[in-house]
């Protein structure tokens, strides 16, 4: 960190929290300190990308929802109708599709260049899909209609949820890998609406795969990894402990919980960021550095650029991923509907650069800030409106439709704060440190 | 004092001068040729004329009026035509799109001027309506010397017009260029080729390091045994 | 057999709706294209752009109605357009001027550039969702067809119905006005032709005297009507959602890209690809082979390559594999 800045940044965002504790409530200002806590984690990962090799990835929400689905994948307990009902399809087919990728791997490599290569990769997709295709959709079909009210998807492993932060970054990784494999290599503006592309086919697929996710039926009342107020309000020691405190059970059963969750985000914050500093500190991270600010130099020099990127493409989707089913965790429930781009995507952006890009605090920093602002800005957008609005009658048409629209302000204080950033201190509130 | 000077000029890209009281003028109907070996500041002499590099002291004058302080942009409303080395035609553009392009700051009729610079360069009439970079390097250089007569300039300068074509072109653009220098316009060069250029120059300028080394006519700098053989091979 | 009946099912379901969505591609990408060929970014705030266009027709839309004014069986929207194309050439120049200018003078990178064209994004989203809502607007009126299935039947005597809108053939010629009205600007003119050149080759525009203040703002105008049209024809074909212009964003991308971004002529090329794509491979050939095939041989799934759910993934893959065999796109992009 440099000097006082930092501190004092971070000081002014916990007393902004405080603010919130003591004007509104301990329970609201704990919930946007958590998802603050997520915000800074999936920042992290977009600073390794954007940050410290200049990789333009506008496919955040995509790697966030993997995660998501992943949570669901670990933690719910495994459907076994339909299991016997499409389980084998689904698995079948799975096996098929591999042997695809396969032949077409060895077709690739092991024929010589020409119409005839082509020919054959061709006929091989159009077998292989239409084998699959003879063996899956029956397989979905019976899964999907196996108690659609309820279930009507395979479930999960049955797992504790919080195995899933680790999964959750693997899945995304791997998907990342393969993405990264295809389109890395291609320019700046072009990579991103590669994974702008590539995030949208993500939700699509978590939307409307209701066999493995349910679709847009979402997944509620998955497991959770700390205590259930419930419980917490019937167990002796947590009234006494409420008593001798002298606050009320269910207001401190509500804020006992987002502790919990408090404490297991901000772990893995600081976990994360403990490896990112060190990766960047490391000779890893200043060649990382070095090929950002001159790829072709890197290039010359004899390192392998592309490879490279797909590496820190693959290790900052990971983290994203993580951030994704932490999320997930928190809310409970999988909603694939809810996944947007402004607010899963450009949102963490605005995070990254306003924050600082380069640098992993400032990373943490933009999390935090922008977070905040994008949920406190409904109430002093409310308040805003309120004041503009005095002068009209209650009932005034215009005056209702301005209340009404308060939340979305929120939209144009991130865009004003992106913009005026960018303009005065464009290398973000925390710049990144020439070392 | 010559229609066209630049005069002790000093200065460079910011950093180390590049240019160390450098002069360089041309006269009209004349050509002027500069040459020397790499890194000696040719191009940087010639852009320092045209406005693309700030002086850090001596001036540029043309026709008696000072115009050191100028843009590039007001020094071709003043008369000035330049030619870049690279770049130097629209690619996507037709032949014609391009020397209506070079017509642009013109609000009479450029008509007449174009029909002046397809009878100078015969070819470009004939790919009129051709994307200019579909052409040959030659007829893309007469393009851009087309573009640049547009203006009807009273200076035509140019950054090494005969890069990268063959000899055989690079005699025909000579010829092309000495004709333009006959109907009275200004012409100052920059040359790798400096044996073939001096032998069509009126005078020519040897820079080394960014100075003066030698200034004579170019038959008599052809003739300067010192010449030959430090920058004509022999 | 029955290929009259086949042939008709194809119009129905897969020519018209390609060709207008087409075309509202095609003129979104035409806008990104012009951006990019002038001042080198990809313009996030784009699909906004369209929104906001659209916004306000609607606004004065419902303004026309409101008064009575209607244009017969055309939609009211016709005469409200000039007024959306107004309001969003005035914010895309306020934005040039507040924003992107500044950056211009740096001389600062493309990707400068995008990024703050995300925070304009936020803003004119933010702006939006503040004046009228994230909620479905409609505000097509007029006559619905210019013929419906009944009376194409007994024109035609065919099983097989075939509908065409009014939304659709007015998009459609439009489209084609726009385009032919925006090829005459770049190839005719004095002032498309030096926009061309600066997107050429930007040093030499300014050597020959080309005012680049002029040819951008020239380029922002371009893209903000462009914009509004392509939002206004969307809007009244489908209908007016906020967030559904975002969703856009994606296709319009890969139609500029695929085409060669900054080439006009690709944009529109790759309007229509993108467009028939999506359609043709999200199609049900069911009743088509019905048509075609005896009835022993008719088959009985859906006959569908790809659910309509995935129609992004049909642009997405469309344009990775153009960019891995041909970077520049089916045109050669980068200029005007």
């Amino acid at each position: 960190m440099t000097g006082t800045r930092a501190p004092i940044l971070f000081a002014i965002i916990f007393g902004l929290l405080l603010l919130v504790g003591f004007a509104q409530s301990w329970s609201l200002a704990l919930a946007i300190f958590n998802l603050c806590l997520i915000s800074a984690v999936m920042a992290l990962g977009l600073n390794i990308q954007w940050g410290y090799a200049g990789l333009f990835n506008v496919g955040v929400m995509g790697f966030a929802a993997l995660g998501g689905m992943t949570a669901v994948l670990v933690s719910y307990p495994p459907v076994a109708e339909a299991w016997a009902a499409g389980g084998s399809g689904i698995l079948v087919s799975l096996i098929l599709s591999l042997l695809t990728v396969a032949a077409l791997v060895f077709a690739y490599r092991k024929m010589p260049k020409g119409n005839l290569r082509r020919v054959v990769m061709a006929a091989i997709l159009v077998v292989a899909y239409l084998v699959v295709r003879y063996v899956y959709d029956p397989a979905v079909n019976a899964i999907e209609s196996t108690n659609p009210a309820a279930t009507g998807f395979l479930g999960g492993m049955g797992l504790p949820i919080i195995f899933s932060w680790l999964l959750g970054g693997v899945v995304a990784a791997g998907v990342a890998w393969l993405i990264g494999k295809i389109s890395l290599g291609l320019r700046s503006d072009y990579l991103a609406i590669a994974t702008l592309g590539i995030s949208e086919i993500i939700i699509a697929m978590l939307k409307n795969e209701d066999w493995l996710t349910r679709g847009v039926k979402n997944v509620v009342g998955l497991p959770r990894p700390v205590p259930y107020e419930v419980n917490l309000q019937q167990a002796a020691w947590f009234n006494e402990w409420a008593n001798t405190l002298g606050v009320s059970v269910v207001e401190f059963s509500s804020v006992f919980v987002k502790l919990c969750y408090a404490g297991l985000f901000a772990a893995v914050l600081l976990i994360v960021l403990w490896l990112s500093e060190t990766a960047l500190r490391s000779p890893w991270g200043r060649m990382m550095r070095a090929i950002r600010d001159n790829e072709v130099a890197a290039n010359a020099m004899g390192k392998n650029v592309t490879a490279r990127h797909l590496q820190i493409f693959v290790l900052g989707s990971a983290v994203i991923g993580i951030a994704g089913a932490m999320l997930t965790t928190l809310d409970g429930q999988f909603t694939p509907g809810s996944y947007q781009p402004l607010r899963f995507t450009f949102l963490v952006w605005v995070m990254v650069i306003v924050g600082g890009s380069g640098n992993n605090w400032g990373a943490i920093l933009g999390g935090f800030l922008i977070w905040f602002f994008w949920v406190e800005a409904e109430p002093i957008g409310v308040w805003f409106m309120q004041t503009v609005t005095a002068g009209l009658p209650d009932g005034n048409a215009f005056k209702d439709h301005m209340l009404d629209s308060a939340s979305h302000l929120r939209h144009i204080v991130v865009g004003l704060i992106l913009l005026l950033t960018l303009r005065f201190a464009p290398r973000g509130l925390i710049p990144e440190v020439k070392r | 004092m010559s229609f066209l000077i630049g005069e002790n000029m000093t200065g460079g890209y910011g950093g180390a001068d590049i240019l160390n009281n450098c002069t360089i003028g041309v006269e009209k109907g004349e050509i002027a040729v500069i040459v020397g070996p790499n890194g000696a500041g040719k191009s940087t002499a010639m852009k320092a004329i045209f406005g693309m590099l700030n002086l850090r002291e001596g001036r540029v004058v043309m026709d008696g009026e000072e115009i050191t302080s100028l843009t590039p942009q007001a020094r071709v409303h003043k008369g000035m035509g330049f030619v870049p080395q690279n770049h130097n035609v629209f690619t996507s553009m037709t032949v014609q799109e391009n020397l209506e392009m070079g017509a642009f700051i013109r609000e009479d009729d450029f008509i007449p001027t174009m029909e002046q610079v397809f009878e100078l360069f015969p070819i470009l009439r004939e790919k009129r309506n051709q994307p200019a970079g579909e052409l040959s390097g030659g007829q893309r250089q007469q393009v851009a010397v087309g573009r640049a007569l547009m203006t009807r300039p009273k200076v035509l300068m140019l950054d090494e017009p005969t890069a990268g074509v063959s000899p055989i072109v690079m005699d025909e653009l000579f010829d092309r260029i000495i004709d333009v220098a006959k109907t009275g316009i200004a012409i100052l060069m920059v040359e790798q080729n400096a044996k073939q250029a001096l032998n069509i120059a009126d005078k020519g300028y040897v820079l080394v390091q960014g100075e003066n080394r030698f200034t004579d006519t170019g038959a008599a700098l052809m003739a300067n045994p010192e010449v030959r053989k430090s920058f004509l091979g022999g | 057999m029955d290929i009259l009946n086949a042939i008709v099912l194809l119009f129905n379901f897969i020519i018209i709706p390609a060709l207008s969505y087409g075309s509202q591609l095609a003129l979104g990408a035409l806008g990104v294209t012009l951006i990019y060929g002038v001042l080198r970014f990809s313009n996030f705030a784009h699909g906004e752009t369209m929104a906001f266009g659209a916004m306000v027709t609607i606004l004065v839309t419902w303004l026309f109605q409101s008064w009575g004014l209607h244009l017969g069986p055309l939609p009211t929207a016709l005469i409200a357009l000039p007024f959306g194309i107004l309001a969003a050439v005035a914010v895309v120049l306020a934005t040039d001027k507040m924003v992107y200018r500044y950056y211009r003078r740096k001389k600062s990178p493309g990707i400068i550039f995008l990024i703050a064209s995300i925070g304009v994004m936020f803003i004119m989203n933010g702006m939006i969702r503040v004046i009228i809502g994230p909620d479905d607007q409609n505000f097509a009126d007029g006559e619905r067809f210019i013929f419906t299935a009944g009376q194409f039947r007994e024109w035609s005597g065919l099983s097989e119905p075939l509908v065409l809108r009014s939304t659709q053939a007015i998009t459609i010629i439009l489209a084609i006005v726009i385009c032919a009205a925006l090829f005459w600007f770049l190839n005719r003119t004095r002032s498309g032709k030096a926009m061309r050149a600066y997107s050429d080759n930007e040093d030499l525009a300014l050597l020959s005297g080309i005012d680049p203040d002029r040819v951008v703002m020239i380029a922002w105008i371009l893209a903000g009507a462009l914009a509004t049209v392509a939002g206004v024809l969307y809007g009244l074909d489908k209908s007016f959602k906020p967030f559904v212009y975002m969703q856009l964003l994606l296709p319009i991308f890969a139609s500029a890209i695929l085409g060669g971004v900054g080439n006009p002529l690709g944009a529109i090329a790759g309007g229509y690809i993108i467009a028939f794509s999506e359609v043709a491979i999200t199609f049900a050939y069911r009743k088509f082979f019905g048509y075609l095939l005896p009835d022993s041989m008719a088959p009985d799934g859906l006959v569908q390559l790809l659910s309509t759910d995935y129609k992004f993934a049909v642009s997405f893959i469309i344009l990775v594999l153009v960019l891995l065999i041909k970077p520049t796109g089916i045109f050669a992009g980068k200029t005007l």
